[in-house]
């Protein structure tokens, strides 16, 4: 082989040679190729090779479904990733009904709460907040009322979404009464006025004075569980 | 030199049970042969090329001046969104699925892909994934239009997909599983297939870098199968995944999809890198500055792939620890693929360079991709990129990194090899004439969308405020020059193919190119059987002081 080696690849053309060093020109080989020097102790067994293609085209194949399954994975992973305390996100839990319990009522301290109501795309229903803001202070209780309508001649069922802005003062708006902790149904054309009692938690760290809370109406009527 | 030519003859005319193609029409539809089958792939992407390429014009048109002019808002939306979707899996990913099939075997010295009935299905695969995507343009309410991401819940609204989404989430099935099976053909090849003597470390760059992208294929497309699927069922099956009013949340896909989507921009530039590797030493005439730095890069950039993902979404409230995480993760990117323009730089550094089409169509990649790059170092600081979120230097940057990059490189591929596979030369003046026009139109046409993004031009939008007039025009015109040009690579191949200049080529083609690599040996046109005996590769001295 080494004589093959010296043999196939020399060069004799000095125009490139001219712009390397001796050890540069030997460095632009990269291969030196013999067909026949290994023709006959060519060691490759084609059944070998088909056996080992197909287990690893399995073995790819079964990473390739786990892979599928690591997508779905990713639903309940990123809901346990979210529960993390430095993950600054509505949680689950801030929708939760809580006791009233009575705090220390910081005077010094006054927070504005913006109230904004949406409806999801084609939610055939009117909704609004009696109040547009209030200034509170952390430690008292309010009860805002809000207004919702059907405006069809069918029953609806809706739920109500909330949403925090800044995220993380989600977890010191603690609600003793709402609409929002389940499925609303609506007869036809029915009105209703519904309250939501709240409290700021006092811990509310210093720098958040304006808190908006933010409801959507999404019309579950088609997928509720509970018709 | 010669004697191994002498030698390769040799062997041919022993040879009795080689056979050429099947007779007619339906050898392009049986076939199992890697070279046919790469030739189908790239001749589909080629014609999809033109099919997006149509799409952007209509874009471009509709945007050379303020308001409606051709096409109305939701046809404008089904545009971005198809042009999108068809170049990304109708033809860049199946163009350099073509040069694999043509490539890898010949690179390393193997007869065939290990698995040719699956290769042969998983291109008829694609076409029939493609043709579902096309099959939307002709449905009631159109075709999907809420961007090629596909976000929830703007794309379950009936306003965005009409009747159009389950056939696009089946579209995106099928081509995903046409990726995976090609993916799993090329790894297949790779590790078995070799010529017994060939080490890792021996092969090309750019069976390297199609190597990593398979694994990144197999990784990524199955992800994307399963949102998109969720997607599915939340529209028909009544399942909450994505759906607020039921426990869900629209984010969530955000988060899935860019966990395919990043590594996705990867599955389209690596290949780019490794045929980029293989062009520049050759007319450089220089082995390639790096070898084992540009293996390390490329694995690298394909490992940070996985933990990026929320670059994408800076703007959609992510944990400030999130924020400055995804921050720096992604500018530490810049590292390894700041080696790789380097290496590039170093191989031509004092080479004997000449200029022939592929090689300036590469140093036009090293150069418009960094720029792209940089673009994309600035979007990484996350405080900055509220300001660029969603406008048209997003647009600029990553057509900077797709077009004048993948693209660009895709062609030089095709000037580059054509000759290898045709036997034919290809005309020099007009790739030449063709390297220009696009070189100079495609900054004309990318450039100023960097002044739109920066002054607050949204994307995605059919009509647009006054004072973003000027730089639309010129964008459009370039864009203009640009599609027309490439109506000279569509002559110049069928050009090549026909007979080219008539002037013979050698088996080299290039000078010296049978140094760099294997398939410069064989015979040119490339024999429909090759390497049916492995070839023994003696990595010279140099390269095995490396080892």
């Amino acid at each position: 082989m080494p004589v093959e080696l010296a043999m196939c690849w020399k060069s004799n053309d000095n125009k490139k040679q001219k712009h390397f060093n001796g050890s540069d020109f030997d460095s632009y080989h990269r291969y030196c190729l013999s067909v026949r020097g290994h023709a006959s102790g060519y060691a490759m067994n084609e059944n070998n090779v088909s056996k080992k293609n197909t287990k690893l085209a399995w073995i790819l194949l079964f990473v390739a479904v786990g892979m599928l399954g690591f997508g779905y994975a990713l639903v309940p992973l990123y809901d346990v990733l979210c529960e993390w305390k430095w993950i600054e996100r509505d949680r689950p839990d801030d929708i939760k009904k809580v006791p009233e319990v009575a705090y220390k009522v910081d005077m010094n301290r006054e927070i504005t709460i913006e109230f904004m109501t949406t409806l999801n795309e084609s939610t055939p229903m009117e909704f609004r907040a009696e109040k547009k803001q209030l200034k509170v202070h952390p430690g008292e209780y309010h009860t805002v009322n809000f207004y919702a309508e059907n405006k069809t001649d069918k029953v609806i069922l809706a739920r109500a979404i909330a949403s925090f802005s800044p995220a993380v003062t989600s977890s010191y708006f603690e609600k003793t009464q709402c609409f929002c902790f389940e499925e609303q149904t609506f007869q036809p054309k029915e009105a209703k006025t519904m309250p939501m009692r709240f409290v700021i938690n006092p811990e509310l760290p210093e720098q958040y004075k304006t808190i908006t809370l933010s409801y959507t109406f999404f019309d579950n009527t088609e997928k509720s569980v509970k018709k | 030199m010669s004697a191994v030519v002498a030698e390769h003859d040799d062997h041919h005319a022993d040879d009795h049970h080689d056979h050429g193609p099947a007779k007619g029409l339906l050898r392009w539809i049986i076939t199992t042969n890697h070279k046919d089958i790469g030739t189908l792939y790239l001749l589909f992407a080629l014609a999809m090329f033109f099919v997006g390429g149509a799409m952007a014009m209509v874009i471009r048109a509709e945007l050379f001046e303020p308001g409606l002019q051709f096409v109305d808002p939701a046809f404008f939306n089904s545009m971005t969104t198809m042009h999108a979707l068809v170049m990304v899996f109708g033809a860049v990913m199946p163009a350099f699925v073509g040069l694999a099939n043509w490539q890898i075997p010949l690179m390393i010295g193997a007869k065939d892909m290990a698995l040719p009935r699956m290769n042969n299905m998983s291109f008829w695969m694609l076409v029939a994934g493609v043709l579902l995507l096309a099959s939307t343009l002709f449905m009631e309410g159109g075709a999907p239009n809420g961007g090629w991401t596909l976000y929830p819940p703007l794309v379950l609204q009936p306003i965005t997909v009409g009747k159009a989404l389950p056939f696009a989430v089946f579209s995106v099935h099928l081509l995903g599983i046409s990726s995976i099976m090609g993916a799993i053909n090329i790894i297949a090849t790779i590790f078995n297939m070799r010529a017994p003597s060939m080490k890792m470390m021996d092969m090309p760059l750019f069976v390297w870098t199609w190597l990593i992208t398979a694994f990144l294929l197999i990784a990524v497309m199955p992800v994307f199968a399963g949102a998109v699927t969720m997607l599915l069922t939340d529209k028909f099956f009544h399942t909450s995944f994505f759906n607020a009013a039921g426990g869900g949340d629209p984010v969530l896909y955000q988060h899935i999809f860019w966990f395919f989507g990043h590594p996705e921009v990867y599955i389209m530039i690596l290949p780019t890198f490794g045929v980029a590797s293989t062009i520049i030493p050759i007319f450089a005439r220089k082995p390639l500055f790096g070898y084992a730095s540009m293996v390390w890069a490329t694995a690298s950039i394909a490992f940070f792939s996985f933990i990026v993902w929320a670059h994408h979404m800076f703007t959609v409230g992510l944990p400030i620890a999130g924020e400055l995480y995804f921050m720096y993760a992604t500018m530490i990117i810049a590292v390894p693929t700041g080696v790789k323009v380097f290496n590039w730089t170093a191989t031509m550094w004092k080479g004997a360079m000449t200029f022939e089409t592929p090689m300036l169509f590469s140093i036009a990649f090293v150069v418009l991709f960094t720029m792209g790059g940089f673009t994309g170092l600035m979007m990484s600081i996350a405080p900055t990129d509220f300001q660029y979120h969603d406008t048209y230097f997003i647009v600029a940057h990553f057509h900077y990194t797709l077009v004048p990059a993948s693209v660009f490189i895709l062609m030089a591929a095709g000037y580059f090899w054509l000759p290898k596979w045709t036997g034919h030369m290809y005309n020099e003046k007009i790739g030449q004439l063709h390297f220009w026009l696009s070189a100079i139109s495609v900054n004309i046409l990318f450039f100023p969308q960097h002044f739109l993004g920066l002054a607050g031009m949204p994307r995605r939008i059919p009509d647009y405020a006054v004072q973003f007039a000027d730089w639309n025009m010129i964008s459009s015109i370039g864009g203009f020059i640009f599609g027309l040009s490439q109506l000279l690579f569509l002559y110049i191949v069928i050009d090549t193919i026909k007979g080219g200049t008539g002037e013979k080529v050698t088996d080299e083609v290039w000078e010296d190119a049978g140094k760099h690599s294997l398939e410069w040996t064989l015979p040119s046109p490339v024999p429909y059987h090759t390497w049916e005996t492995p070839p023994t590769i003696v990595p010279t001295e140099h390269v095995l002081d490396h080892h």
